[in-house]
């Protein structure tokens, strides 16, 4: 048998509950098949009602939802060949493992031997079978989520959904279960989309990245695409890692823009294709983290290619590989430098020092 | 000793207030009776103080008590799958069915209306109904189902079970509510996403869930009916009798005795049922999960 094709692609997906307010408003995303996609929001934005109606439990007002060539409104679950991994995994409170992973294929009727065979086999392979009569309520976080995994997983659906199925974790097992899931993701190489608000487990996971607010995608990519090179503030934001700075145009020149406001100083941010920034307009670029360099002043000359400003040093986190250094560079805003653990300890900086910020020019990424 | 003060104290001083009210005015009263049952009556109320089988020996030789038994339990019986059916699917409809909460509740308490009457009234309500001039009777004939009036409708065993499933279904309709409405909806939505039908999802998920709210209202519906003598003596225009009925006659003629030990064995007898229903299901889960 070939298997069934998992790509899916949303066209023009609309959803509202009660005829005003859009929970999803118009989305438009084309995951292929096999890959590993997250949806990532804050909580309202849309993310769960899209898995939702991917999975068959909710229907779109308007749009289309295809997976694997067919258009699916209005099919069931079971028609589409979706799985979904609920949040807190909705265990069947009163059937054992074997019974819970056991369910699918018992109402498609099939005889006890028959699908406990199967679910054995599926149990050996997630290493679930000593736990096999337990109860739901006897199990840890950890191990109900595997359990809800193999229940998804045992009619080999073409797509399987998850929703939050990290939260309900602590944070140690998390990142453990991430891999479990991408290393599952790869075994059974089927679509995944994966609902989640942590930007980390996003990142970590997903081979397309969809970050949303309030019922449209913002942006949709890569993992890195989207960590490093944002399309607007609410990305750069939401994903973290990036500080946003808002300023006037003072002139363009060639590839590049000067950009100044009250505590900027003719800082040069290159210019990006699409977006457009003319002499006296607003703009806001991003700088990340990890490129911000902190020099004391006066101690060395800047290169012309360097951006900079003056700024005091508010608090300091010590991040173990990094140390996280928080400046007053924009009143009421953060701003904030990820220090190479050795390099800052060559020479500590304490709270209240004077210091300059400063990043290579080319490194700004000028934002829609 | 003070070791097991210090370990329990704080516990027993929690159920004394209950134990209050329960030693005196319900062990005590249950005792007397276990004890008079015992005794001899002089036969106008009069106990006297020795002791005797006979009124168990009386009990347990009459054709009569094995009849009213089976007669009562048959009534239970009728009654409890009746209003097990109504209140299950009531109860369902209004926790899977009612979105709106509020409806929800506005439509649970409507179930309470004719608890804001006597049971008299409940009952005598029942005769324009089912009388021979009754609707139903009218309406029979009105459309030529039948020519005469059917008389099975009132004063029968048919009207007994109508009145008790009328007064007792919605103590099957107030357990089974609330542990269904525990049920996490996403549970059942996780077995409509592995493919199972409605009827599946009723079966598997369901029922076994609301397990233990039918086992309480099944312990209600059956403790009340095989203690009640009312319902039957007045819906049954007295064609039926039962066990409460029968020992209610001893005490109407002052033969206390007996009807002691009557009720020690119905007590017993109502322990035992109710004893039954629990194996089936740890109720300790309801009432603190």
């Amino acid at each position: 048998m070939t298997r069934a094709k998992g790509d899916i692609e949303l066209a023009g997906v609309c959803k509202t509950y009660d005829g005003e307010v859009m929970a999803v408003e118009g989305v438009n995303l084309k995951i292929p098949d096999g890959a590993y996609c997250c949806l990532l929001g804050p909580s309202g934005c849309g993310k769960t009602t899209i898995l939702r109606m991917i999975a068959g439990h909710e229907d779109p007002t308007d749009g289309e939802i295809v997976i694997g060539g067919d258009n699916v409104v209005g099919l069931p679950p079971v028609a589409r060949r979706t799985a979904m991994m609920f949040q807190s995994y909705a265990l069947f409170p009163h059937l054992t493992v074997r019974d819970n992973i056991a369910f699918a294929l018992r109402v498609r009727g099939q005889s006890k031997a028959e699908r406990y065979a199967a679910v054995d086999r599926l149990m050996d392979k997630v290493r679930l079978t000593e736990l096999a009569d337990r109860l739901p309520a006897q199990l840890s976080g950890g191990q109900q989520q595997r359990v809800a995994l193999a229940r998804a997983a045992i009619t080999e659906p073409r797509v399987l959904l998850l929703d939050e199925p990290l939260s309900a974790l602590d944070e140690q097992l998390r990142i453990q279960m991430r891999q479990e899931l991408r290393r599952m993701q790869r075994e059974l190489g089927i679509t995944f989309v994966h609902v989640t608000h942590t930007q980390l487990e996003a990142i970590a996971l997903a081979d397309i990245v969809v970050v949303m607010e309030k019922g449209k995608i913002r942006q949709a990519g890569p993992a890195r695409d989207v960590y490093a090179y944002p399309k607007d503030r609410y990305v750069a934001e939401f994903l973290g890692g990036q500080n946003v700075l808002a300023g006037r145009v003072e002139s363009v020149n060639g590839s590049s823009i000067v950009v100044a406001s009250p505590q900027l100083r003719g800082i040069e941010v290159p210019l990006r294709k699409g977006v457009a920034a003319s002499a006296g307009g607003d703009v806001e670029f991003a700088v990340r983290r990890d490129e911000v360099e902190l020099v004391r002043p006066g101690v060395t000359t800047l290169s012309p290619s360097v951006a900079s400003v003056n700024s005091r040093v508010t608090a300091v986190e010590y991040q173990g590989s990094f140390v996280k250094v928080m400046l007053d560079a924009v009143p009421g805003q953060e701003f904030v430098a990820y220090v190479p653990e050795r390099k800052f300890f060559d020479d500590p900086l304490a709270i209240g020092d004077l210091v300059l910020a400063t990043w290579p020019s080319q490194s700004a990424r000028l934002l829609d | 000793m003070t070791k097991v003060f210090e370990r329990y104290g704080a516990s027993w001083l929690c159920i004394l207030p209950l134990a209050l009210v329960i030693v005196p005015f319900f062990l005590a009263p249950m005792l007397v009776v276990a004890a008079a049952s015992f005794l001899e009556g002089d036969g106008f109320g009069g106990i006297i103080a020795s002791p005797t089988l006979a009124n168990y020996a009386g009990l347990f030789s009459a054709r009569l008590t094995l009849d009213l038994y089976l007669q009562t339990i048959k009534f239970t019986i009728l009654t409890w799958a009746f209003s097990l059916l109504l209140g299950f699917f009531i109860a369902y409809f209004l926790v899977f069915h009612v979105r709106n909460q509020l409806l929800a509740i506005g439509l649970f308490l409507l179930c309470t209306v004719p608890f804001w009457t006597s049971n008299i009234i409940r009952m005598i309500s029942w005769i324009p109904l089912l009388g021979k001039e009754g609707l139903i009777n009218q309406a029979a004939m009105g459309v030529g189902l039948t020519n005469q009036p059917m008389e099975f409708l009132l004063f029968s065993s048919f009207a007994v079970v109508v009145a008790y499933v009328h007064q007792l279904t919605i103590f099957m309709i107030v357990p089974i509510f609330n542990s269904m409405a525990r049920i996490d909806k996403r549970v059942v939505e996780a077995a409509l996403d592995a493919g199972a039908s409605r009827f599946d999802i009723m079966r598997l998920i369901i029922v076994p869930m609301s397990k233990s709210g039918i086992a309480l209202g099944s312990i209600f519906v059956v403790s009340i009916v095989m203690g009640d003598f009312f319902v039957i003596k007045v819906m049954s225009g007295g064609g039926s009798a039962s066990v409460v009925g029968a020992f209610y006659e001893d005490i109407s003629v002052l033969q206390y005795p007996p009807a002691a030990a009557s009720a020690v064995v119905l007590t017993l007898v109502v322990m035992g049922l109710v004893a039954a229903i629990l194996r089936t299901v740890d109720i300790r889960k309801e009432i603190a999960p």
